[in-house]
């Protein structure tokens, strides 16, 4: 067989027998028939379960706990607190490895910060059990106003006592640096552009879940659901500080992570200390409630991006000032330089300035999630279309003109990112070579003369994939393989799947390297005591380096087969071929044996080795591949937007994507298809809420939703395979879908409503939303049930009523008498009655509603303007001001609702 | 709490059971019964996750009680494949259309595929994803469920034979 030689770019991308191609997955059998081994599947002798008493408020200190009640319940064995747990003196460490910036316990100590924050756990004979107890458990809260919102916490008094203010983490400059200043201002459009993103739950299909099982004191066994059992080992032994405990982690099969698993949080070193503790096997399987509340949660990020363009589209300066909402305990107090390393990578841009900021608010902590820097192709990609719609430019052509070209490359960004091989300019021809835009312009214009409202959009990235040693947590890979004596091949790697496939995509590679069939190798992983250190799945890494060490080990043990083979068979090394598990010597078909004959030689018959061979057929190799691999794409989506109802249906979706070699197109497409449901879910769907008291108003899949298939378009796909710098040629191909998807589809919709005016990038675009760019008023829901008369809009979306100019020209205004009015709000229509009576230039009269009516005197009246105040006091304090404008037995305008907005009023002569 | 002794055919064998009159069908299914590839994602009936057949139809089992199970016939993701580890024809079309990545829905997939499919039942490709609306799957953006229910449509089993 002929292969392409690893690392050597010229000869293009891998491919082979397997690598490449859409070879069925190894982990299906097991997943489809029910015999996947996730960690509810798990138990050991003696386990126990856990339940938890959550707090019912966001912020508030602690008076009393009292378990007499659940104490009394059948079956229940302990009860814990912090407390109990405080002797471990456990350090809850951030994603990179360092003491967190504020006092994290697992159970809360002495105050509660969030909605859903545990604060007593049961230990009982059965989760039903330990959940009727932990719901009797009875704890006094002295509440304090908890804050909620990112501007909350730029005014309100700090979430952690002890603590100046409520930044949690922050960079870059609090005032533009002059220098950009004079550039943006002399640049001839200088846009600012605001763009909003909703918080995201990672909502892995398997919930949060732990069996701690410690075996004597200086053993623990723990099954958990993560992204890495090799990283959950170092990070739990860092935590509790334990040297001489020996700790083994295991995670065969894991229900989907995103970012969320990393490593234990609150809950999980919950049961571990209490398992310590209590010396018995502890389960605690989290329930969707609890993950929708009490799980670490995504994104709550706002940016102000300003870019200073010249007429043609040239990029010539921009800003960032972005902030994220950390919550309360974060796992890394995220101020998120990345967002800006990335923002302008591969565009020219000359020069950027950022401050970046992360915000401790009353809210379940921030955790990572697909991308976690995603706001930056958010933020830049809407905002480029923003500014070709201002310029009158095509959005394709303001990519072209800035975007970084392969034959632009070596460049260096303007935060210093060194370009050699992205490929975004690239991957946009290629879509468009697949995609014909002035059929679609011509299309969509003759839709919009029906009014159908069609859409169009696209976006371009590039993405940083497989770093290892660029950050200290992110490392090389280890590859162990081995041809057993009975001829089939082994590997052990510490790769780990929810879902990525990589017991499927090693073993194409090692099948390919070694020739052998895909059929005759298993690949292991998911165990902390096998295979090398490893941080698993994160930042878009295992294909890349894990695939890089699996071809390199590979080869290094067909080496080995071949010189064995060599000395045995009395050949040239470099005659000898392995094909399909059978050794042959090119040109003589004689001369040949089989894998497992060559291999139970090596094992069993040291005597018949090469004089210095070790015996077995075993090799392994660590690979430590560039600093850095990009990822581009660009991708499109055509949609159309209902004039009646702002439902968003998205028509096709085309992604161009460049993840060099592709070790399996299936897995690859599903590794995006995945990341643009995603997206697709962020843009039109899914929220996490929290009313003014910060409590959860998204705790089911009811009220969370989540994509379903009809949701998601079939995606399309065009690859473009521009081999890397990594062995093998692999990018990472893990989160980009996440990433580009959301501007992409944002791209679309403003596409298709631009003839209304811009949509206001503040996900999710609702119906409502889009409904009220449409209208030309908000629709919104209100975020707070406000009073049913003084229901909040906004006072923008309100026309104000003009005095027409030529009213006495058309005649004599008639305004005594009775009306009946509507005033509109997102509430429902509120009919009213008025009573005007006019006395020269003054008003008086009552308006009457089926709640009562108010009387006004002392009012204005201007031609055909009546303009009057009511005050009320039900249900608050609030001055009502009527701006009203009479036509015939018309009457319109506006009412103004102080702090609530304005609300839009019609009605005619009764 | 009332006990309650129940019994039913599951996947093929006879099963007894002691059970509290809360307990669900999902949980007697999955830690008195073993049958762990019943999933539970939410609990609360809207992923589809535990799906089950009882007496042929597909049930959601997080939001059927254990009781009510009494005397039926219940079939699991574990009860579709032939002895001889050959996969039920959902199964294999799954596998060969990458319906899945971690495979935690995916029993749930199963077991609503596999009872609007087969011998005698005439479900179009429409009808099929219709179904497959009341699955939820984080991982897979649906393109290898929407494949897979096209090619188990009663209007593609032609071209599958």
């Amino acid at each position: 067989m002929t292969m392409n030689s690893p690392g050597d770019r010229s000869a293009g991308i891998l491919t082979g027998k397997y690598i490449g191609q859409r070879v069925h997955r190894k982990e299906d059998p097991r997943l489809l028939t029910g015999h996947g081994q996730f960690v509810d599947d798990v138990s050991v002798p003696g386990q126990l379960h856990v339940a938890f008493t959550r707090s019912p408020v966001a912020r508030a200190n602690i008076i009393s706990i009292s378990s007499d009640y659940a104490r009394d319940v059948p079956g229940v064995h302990a009860i814990y607190t912090q407390q109990d747990l405080a002797e471990f003196d456990v350090t809850m460490l951030a994603f990179f490895l360092s003491p967190p910036d504020v006092k994290t316990t697992p159970l809360a100590d002495g105050r509660v910060a969030y909605v859903g924050e545990p604060v007593v756990m049961v230990i009982a004979d059965s989760r039903a059990i330990a959940e009727d107890a932990a719901s009797l458990v009875e704890v006094e809260y002295a509440e304090e106003t908890p804050l909620v919102t990112i501007d909350d916490a730029r005014h309100g008094a700090p979430v952690h006592p002890g603590t100046e203010d409520n930044i949690s983490a922050q960079m870059g400059e609090e005032e533009i640096d002059e220098d950009l200043e004079a550039l943006l201002q002399a640049a001839p459009l200088r846009l600012t552009h605001k763009v909003v993103h909703q918080r995201i739950s990672q909502s892995p299909m398997e919930t949060r879940g732990i069996l701690a099982d410690p075996e004597g004191p200086k053993e623990l066994t723990l099954y958990i659901t993560c992204q890495s059992p090799h990283a959950v080992e170092r990070w739990t032994s860092l935590a509790l500080g334990k040297p001489d405990m020996a700790i083994r982690v295991i995670a065969k099969d894991v229900g989907g992570a995103f970012g969320l698993k990393n490593h234990p949080w609150k809950e999980e070193v919950a049961v571990i200390l209490a398992a310590l503790k209590f010396r018995r096997p502890l389960k605690w399987i989290e329930d969707r409630y609890e993950n929708l509340i009490g799980a670490n949660q995504a994104r709550e990020q706002e940016m102000t991006l300003q870019i200073g363009l010249d007429n043609d589209g040239k990029l010539l300066a921009s800003h960032g000032d972005y902030s994220c909402n950390n919550g309360a305990f974060p796992q890394l107090s995220e101020c998120n330089i990345a967002v800006h390393m990335f923002m302008w990578a591969a565009y020219k841009m000359p020069a950027y300035g950022f401050l970046t900021r992360g915000w401790y608010t009353n809210t379940v902590g921030y955790a990572a999630y697909r991308g976690p820097w995603a706001m930056e192709s958010l933020a830049r990609e809407t905002a480029l279309d923003v500014a070709a719609r201002r310029l009158g430019i095509d959005p394709i052509d303001i990519r072209r003109n800035n975007l970084v070209t392969l034959s632009e490359q070596p460049a260096m960004s303007c935060m210093q990112i060194p370009l050699e091989d992205v490929t975004p300019a690239e991957c946009l021809e290629k879509l468009l070579g697949y995609f014909d835009v002035s059929a679609f312009r011509r299309e969509q214009a003759e839709a919009r003369e029906q009014g159908r409202y069609l859409g169009l959009g696209f976006a371009t990235y590039i993405e940083p994939t497989g770093a290892a040693g660029a950050m200290p947590i992110m490392t090389g890979e280890l590859a162990q393989v081995r041809i057993e004596p009975t001829g089939k091949v082994t590997a052990t790697m510490s790769t780990h799947s929810q879902g990525h496939g990589t017991q499927t995509t090693m073993a194409q590679i090692f099948a390919d390297r070694l020739g052998v069939a895909y059929e005759d190798v298993s690949v292991f992983e998911g165990d902390s005591s096998r295979g090398g250190f490893s941080p698993g799945a994160a930042g878009s890494r295992q294909g890349v380096i894990a695939g890089g060490a699996a071809i390199l080990a590979a080869d290094k043990l067909a080496e080995k087969v071949r010189t064995l083979a060599a000395h045995l068979l009395q050949a040239e090394a470099a005659a000898i071929v392995i094909d399909d598990g059978r050794i042959s010597v090119a040109g003589h078909p004689d001369k040949s044996i089989s894998l497992a004959e060559l291999a139970n030689i090596a094992y069993g018959e040291p005597d018949r080795l090469p004089p210095g061979m070790e015996s077995g057929l075993e090799a392994q190799h660590r690979y430590q591949p560039p600093p850095m691999t990009f990822a581009s794409a660009a991708n499109a989506c055509v949609v159309e937007v209902d004039r009646d109802t702002g439902f968003v249906k998205i028509l096709r979706w085309i992604s161009s994507e460049d993840c060099g070699t592709p070790l399996n197109p299936a897995v690859v497409e599903g590794q995006v298809s995945g990341g643009l449901a995603q997206a697709i879910g962020m843009v039109l769907l899914e929220e996490v809420g929290f009313d003014e008291r910060g409590n959860p108003t998204a705790a089911t899949y009811k009220d969370y939703m989540m994509p379903a298939i009809s949701d998601i378009p079939t995606f399309e796909f065009v690859h473009a395979n521009t081999p890397s710098q990594s062995v093998g040629g692999m990018r990472g191909v893990g989160e980009g879908g996440a990433i580009i998807g959301a501007p992409t589809l944002v791209n679309a919709i403003a596409d298709a409503l631009a003839p209304f005016g811009e949509v206001e990038v503040n996900l999710p675009l609702t119906p409502a939303k889009l409904l009220s760019v449409m209208e030309g008023r908000d629709l919104t829901p209100p975020k707070v049930a406000a009073p049913v008369a003084v229901a909040p809009v906004t006072p923008a979306a309100v026309a104000e009523p003009a005095p027409a100019a030529d009213a006495e020209a058309a005649g004599p205004v008639v305004i005594d008498g009775d009306w009946k009015m509507i005033l509109s709000t997102p509430m429902g229509p509120q009919e009213m009655q008025g009573h005007f009576e006019t006395s020269g230039d003054n008003l008086s009269g009552y308006l009457s509603s089926p709640e009562g009516q108010m009387e006004f005197t002392g009012s204005v009246v201007n031609g055909n303007n009546l303009v009057f105040d009511l005050k009320v006091t039900k249900p608050m304090k609030i001055t009502l001001k009527y701006n009203l404008l009479i036509d015939g037995d018309k009457i319109t305008g506006k009412c103004k609702m102080g702090i609530f907005g304005s609300a839009k009023l019609t009605g005619e002569r009764l | 709490m009332s006990n309650h002794k129940i019994e039913l055919t599951i996947n093929g064998r006879q099963y007894s059971g002691d059970v509290e009159a809360r307990t669900s069908l999902a949980d007697f299914l999955r830690d008195d019964s073993g049958f762990t590839g019943v999933h539970l994602g939410c609990e609360h009936g809207v992923c589809g996750a535990c799906t089950v057949t009882v007496d042929g139809r597909a049930v959601r089992s997080c939001l059927m009680l254990a009781v009510q199970a009494n005397g039926a016939t219940v079939v699991t993701a574990e009860g579709l494949a032939a002895e001889d580890g050959t996969l039920h024809p959902v199964q294999q079309v799954l596998m060969e259309e990458h319906a899945l990545q971690c495979g935690f829905c995916t029993p749930g997939v199963v077991m609503t595929l596999a009872s609007l499919t087969g011998e005698g039942k005439q479900c179009s490709k429409e009808q099929l994803e219709g179904a497959m609306s009341g699955h939820i799957c984080r991982c897979t953006g649906y393109q290898g469920i929407r494949r897979s229910a096209a090619r188990l449509a009663y209007n593609a089993m032609g071209d599958e034979a």
